[in-house]
């Protein structure tokens, strides 16, 4: 078995960049790429679903992946 | 939670800024700041800085929203985020700021005359006369800021609605100064990684 663990990940293609995911993450784990759209850190990121909650285009979704 | 900075109470401005225009219409022209920081700073930085960090009117939505609750949190539709309605949204909203620029040009030409109202949603036209204690320059002055705070009401009136139906920051979604700002980046992009 490979170990999983939960991470957020952004639709970038749908991503408005607003950078309302970057102002809840506690970790630092979300930022936003030359105004384009969000980019998570997955080594940062611990998948508690903050973003995916605030997003107002929700377009960042949790998924298993691997460590 | 995350330390607070001094640009986390912009949102303040914001308000003031709306009810400044109850008082004295001629404020309205302090609202050309929200239109020439954001297009500054992404041409300058090549990032979406305004609306990531700066913005008080999506800091007004997120506190409304979220904090005092006023939001039923839903998903925004699919259409409202496709770019076809963004883009749209936006060639709508220069076509009007056109023609409320063309209307100030009227009155500074006195082919018009300074008409006291607040148009609502580009439709409903609210006398606002108790705003107006004259101007020393041109009526066109006026007509200006008239115009002006029609344009930033209508957009909190409807932030708001789609606030309260969807997500608390649901107009920067298909906010005007959003998606300029992303397709400037956009265009500094591609000519920079070239
Ligand atoms: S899931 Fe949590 S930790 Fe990961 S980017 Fe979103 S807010 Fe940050
Ligand atoms: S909150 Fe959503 S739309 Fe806004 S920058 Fe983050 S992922 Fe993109
Ligand atoms: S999208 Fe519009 S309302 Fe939202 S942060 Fe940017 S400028 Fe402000």
């Amino acid at each position: 078995m490979v170990p999983t663990k939960r991470n957020a990940v952004v639709d970038q293609a749908v991503c408005v960049a607003c950078g309302c995911c970057v102002k809840v993450c506690s970790l630092s784990a979300i930022q936003i790429l030359h105004g384009l759209y969000a980019n998570v850190d997955s080594a940062r990121c611990v998948g508690c679903g903050k973003c995916v909650r605030e997003c107002p285009a929700s377009v960042i979704h949790l998924k298993e992946v691997a460590r | 939670m995350k330390r607070k900075h001094w640009y986390d109470y912009l949102w303040i401005v914001s308000a003031v800024y709306l009810i400044l225009g109850f008082f004295n219409i001629l404020f309205a022209w302090l609202g050309l700041l929200c239109f020439f920081i954001p297009l500054i700073l992404s041409l300058t930085t090549g990032q979406k800085s305004y609306c990531n960090r700066y913005c008080g009117r999506g800091q007004l939505f997120s506190l409304l929203g979220g904090r005092f609750g006023l939001s039923r949190r839903h998903d925004i539709p699919g259409w409202m985020k496709s770019k076809v309605f963004r883009y749209g949204f936006l060639v709508f909203f220069f076509v009007m700021f056109f023609l409320m620029l063309w209307n100030t040009y009227l009155v500074f030409a006195d082919v018009k005359s300074l008409s006291q109202v607040v148009t609502l949603l580009w439709t409903f036209r609210l006398p606002w006369h108790w705003a107006y204690h004259g101007t020393l320059f041109s009526p066109g002055v006026a007509q200006f800021a008239f115009g002006f705070y029609s344009v930033m009401l209508t957009s909190t009136v409807l932030g708001l609605v789609t606030m309260v139906l969807f997500k608390p920051r649901s107009w920067c979604v298909y906010c005007p100064m959003g998606t300029m700002t992303q397709l400037i980046c956009k265009a500094k992009n591609s000519t920079s990684s070239k």
